[in-house]
């Protein structure tokens, strides 16, 4: 391990000189006055990210009663089946027993996502496919609320908004690990690569 | 062909003809090429060209990779066991796509880049506008971290296909970042896609600024459309997933934004704890000839030949083991050595006629090297069989040793079982 941690140290170094010198050549970049400056109408338009806590969450809310009828009006059901399971697109419901330390997690929404967010964003990026970006704040809140419903997170009549929905506490929310941007630093050695030394010692 | 006018057929034959003696030199006739195929017009004198019909090497796209339940096809390997070189042309570079997702048909001049977030000045780009930047032309691979060996693949192609190497051009991130101001305090970028799901990863801000490639050009033509035409960012030695395709806008942040790609779908799972995938790929390297499905006619002179990249930089050390990793010997490097971009190697060597294992290992320029598949699957604290299910969600970037296994006969298969 000596080695990997003298290779880190010297990563860093080389790290800060490749910083100094963007620096260096960032106050000589001629200034090329191309491209246009977007009204903040144009930049809402196109801003459609959410963050884990709900930044740039819209106004609007839904219920998984609401859900349930659009699950069906807007075509959900064709691929994903009547209860979330069954069609032929992923499975939106969990069914495997997670208790069973046998049984490898199906990758669904009870199992991954550790933010009821990470859904609404997706729900409201991607779906339906084929009419991505049609559906309305208050339908994603619904079909979200319905999905979680589903899924045993949250209650039939729960009001899902942009207040009530980072709160949603997810089953995997403790078992997600977020990333570090400081453990990367460009050409920093990966520890699985290290081949010469012995591999980590089981916890 | 048939339908061409006589005249212009006639005219194209004595041209064909005159052009293949003065490039053969007259050594083709000398192997024992006929006539016939010397003097029958080329199919590659069409405005855009085309390979010999000689030629089939072609893309596959394996179960379950595609056709899915809705028709469409979300990966396409690259058949690396014909490879030479280390360009992959256009027409062969692995693709993938997100099942139920198509291929965006994009009006490139309708199609806008837009920065945005932690900036002075918001700024929007048309193509014309990014094409009056000062461009680099960089060979970069990208591998999809699906990119897994299982003992159950039968060809290079199904175990290591999904990675590919072009010469992308483009305007580097870090210029118009600086167009626009970067604020005090950001960290990440938000970079998504134009296409249905609006792909999106979160990337750290210091790797734009090192590095990353606004790339509109792929092997001196635009990028095809199933590698992102008409923009796409390039990330050299990321997990391909980072390098997003059809890009249109890039949000300038200061936090992890976890979109369902880096949420949901790219976690490991070590059992019940979720995180993103490593954005930085390790070493890795396969042989691609003598590799799996080949066979060897008879024992004699052979050369070794195969493909090594890494995320970490230049390669600058490949070896090769006959005996089945007992001993290794260092391969030669065969092509120019680019940083974050596959790299030929070969050796020469001398086939017995007996049973035998080849493999090989490469080291980069952090010297990181390759490990085994038993010392991956120990440092995950996983046996070799949980490894190989295919029903298990892959660590990150899987890049252990692939041998090949040649029998008496010549035939080659995986090494791995």
């Amino acid at each position: 391990m000596a080695t990997f941690k003298m290779a880190w140290r010297s990563a860093l170094l080389v790290s800060a000189a490749i910083l100094a010198t963007c620096a260096a050549a960032s106050a000589q970049a001629p200034d090329y006055n191309l491209g246009k400056t977007p009204t903040d109408d144009e930049i809402r338009a196109w801003d459609i990210s959410i963050t884990p806590d709900g930044k740039g969450l819209p106004a609007g809310s839904g219920t998984a009663v609401e859900g349930a009828k659009l699950y069906v009006r807007k075509g959900c059901v064709i691929c994903h089946g009547p209860d979330g399971t069954g069609g032929l697109a992923p499975h939106l419901v969990q069914t495997k027993d997670l208790a069973s330390p046998s049984s490898h997690p199906e990758k669904t929404i009870v199992t991954f996502s550790p933010f009821a967010t990470t859904l609404w964003d997706f729900i409201h990026r991607a779906m339906p496919l084929q009419r991505a970006g049609t559906l309305k704040p208050d339908e994603v809140y619904g079909l979200t609320a319905f999905l979680l419903y589903k899924n045993g997170i949250i209650q039939e009549n729960d009001v899902l908004d942009a207040q009530s929905l980072p709160k949603v506490k997810m089953p995997n929310r403790d078992g997600f690990i977020p990333p570090d941007v400081s453990q990367y630093k460009p050409g920093s050695p990966l520890p699985i690569a290290i081949a010469s030394d012995p591999a980590p010692e089981k916890k | 062909m048939d339908k061409r006018e006589p005249g212009r057929r006639g005219f194209i034959k004595k041209s064909v003809a005159l052009a293949g003696w003065a490039a053969a030199g007259g050594a083709g006739l000398a192997k024992g090429q006929t006539a016939d195929s010397a003097t029958e017009p080329a199919k590659d004198l069409e405005a855009y060209g085309e390979r010999s019909h000689y030629v089939t090497s072609v893309r596959i796209f394996p179960p379950p990779f595609g056709p899915d339940p809705f028709g469409l096809t979300s990966h396409l390997f690259t058949p690396l066991q014909d490879s030479v070189g280390i360009i992959t042309p256009a027409s062969l570079h692995y693709t993938m796509a997100h099942k139920g997702f198509y291929v965006p048909d994009i009006n490139p001049a309708q199609h806008r880049l837009m920065i945005h977030g932690m900036v002075d000045r918001p700024l929007i780009f048309t193509m014309d506008d990014l094409k009056r930047f000062p461009p680099v032309s960089r060979v970069h691979y990208l591998e999809c971290n699906g990119n897994k060996a299982r003992p159950d693949h039968k060809t290079v192609q199904r175990a290591c296909g999904l990675t590919s190497c072009s010469e992308w051009t483009g305007v580097p991130l870090s210029l118009l970042l600086k167009q626009a101001g970067v604020h005090n305090g950001a960290k990440w970028i938000v970079a998504e896609g134009v296409e249905d799901n609006k792909g999106s990863m979160t990337l750290p801000l210091s790797k734009a600024m090192d590095d990353m490639l606004v790339a509109y050009g792929q092997n001196g033509e635009p990028v095809r459309p199933q590698n992102g035409f008409p923009l796409r960012l390039l990330v050299p030695g990321f997990e391909g997933l980072c390098n997003v395709k059809w890009l249109r806008r890039i949000k300038v942040v200061d936090e992890f934004y976890g979109t369902y790609n880096e949420m949901d779908r790219y976690t490991s799972v070590d059992p019940r704890t979720v995180k993103p995938i490593p954005f930085e790929q390790g070493p890795k390297s396969a042989i691609t000839f003598p590799s799996g499905g080949q066979k060897l006619p008879e024992r004699g002179h052979y050369q070794i030949t195969g493909l090594a990249w890494s995320g970490g930089g230049a390669i600058r050390r490949v070896e090769i083991s006959t005996d089945g990793g007992r001993t290794w010997k260092d391969a030669d490097i065969q092509s120019t050595v680019h940083r974050m971009a596959h790299t030929r190697f070969g050796m020469d060597w001398v086939w017995n006629g007996e049973e035998c294992t080849i493999m090989s290992r490469c080291t980069d320029e952090l010297n990181q090297s390759q490990p085994t598949a038993a010392d991956f699957a120990r440092f995950f604290n996983q046996t070799t069989e949980y490894l190989f299910n295919k029903q298990n969600t892959p660590n990150g970037h899987n890049n252990y040793i692939l041998p090949w296994k040649i029998d008496r006969d010549g035939n080659v298969q995986n090494g791995l079982a």
